[in-house]
């Protein structure tokens, strides 16, 4: 199964779990099984149509799944994913 | 709420709030999250916003990453983000409470020249708020 790294602000949703292990054949597939998991993560990450939140990046490895084949790209045993919040700001 | 800090770590920030000037500045705050949340550790981030530095700041997906795993490995907690509001008050402006993230700490330093006016921080709620942590500064040698 692949690994799923989930980022501080989140982890109050896996019982304080950084790191999970998710079955899924693709990103997409991961990402559902682990919404079903812990729903309370289900509104962070995805928007009410199932997509990928604005403000939320998935990485596979180093790489954005935005420069791969996002949702179908496949993952084995050795896939690390990453949920990242995007951070930004500013005084005006 | 009070967020305690290290007088070392506090200084840093300031620092390099004074350093990227004109420019935001902004990093990563590490430390304990139990019955008082401390912060004893600090790293900078690259502004790595395209565009006007002097009034947004971005930390790329990729070094939002590493400051995951850095905190994994070393068995600590990221707690939150701090950034520099040059020549504008040290509140969380509504740009900045857009993207905000629930649960971290959000350290804002005013600064102006070379002068830092003050140091304020603020802690992201579920009703989508800010609320301002008084700062308690801690001696410390983790840095």
């Amino acid at each position: 199964m692949a690994k799923i790294i989930i980022p501080t602000p989140l982890r109050k949703f896996t019982n304080n779990e950084a790191k999970l292990e998710i079955a899924g054949s693709n990103i997409e597939e991961a990402i559902i099984n682990l919404t079903k998991q812990f729903p309370e993560l289900k509104t962070n990450i995805l928007d009410d149509s199932g997509s990928i939140r604005q403000f939320v990046k998935i990485y596979l490895g180093d790489e954005d799944i935005n420069t791969l084949d996002k949702g179908h790209t496949p993952i084995n045993d050795s896939s690390v994913i990453s949920i990242i919040p995007a951070i930004a700001g500013g005084k005006e | 709420m009070k967020l305690k800090i290290s007088k070392e770590a506090l200084a840093h920030i300031e620092s390099h709030a004074r350093a990227e000037y004109p420019n935001e500045c902004c990093g990563f705050l590490y430390g304990v999250d139990a019955d008082d949340r401390v912060i004893d550790r600090v790293f900078e981030a690259k502004n790595s916003k395209e565009g006007d530095k002097r009034r947004r700041f971005e930390i790329s997906p990729l070094d939002y990453l590493k400051a995951e795993q850095y905190a994994i490995e070393n068995d600590i907690q990221l707690l939150g983000i701090y950034h520099s509001h040059p020549n504008h008050p040290a509140r969380p402006s509504e740009h900045d409470r857009l993207q905000a993230v629930e649960y971290f700490s959000y350290i804002i330093t005013s600064v102006a020249d070379d002068k830092i006016n003050i140091t304020t921080s603020w802690r992201f709620n579920e009703q989508k708020q800010f609320i301002e942590e008084e700062i308690n500064t801690i001696t410390t040698t983790k840095v």
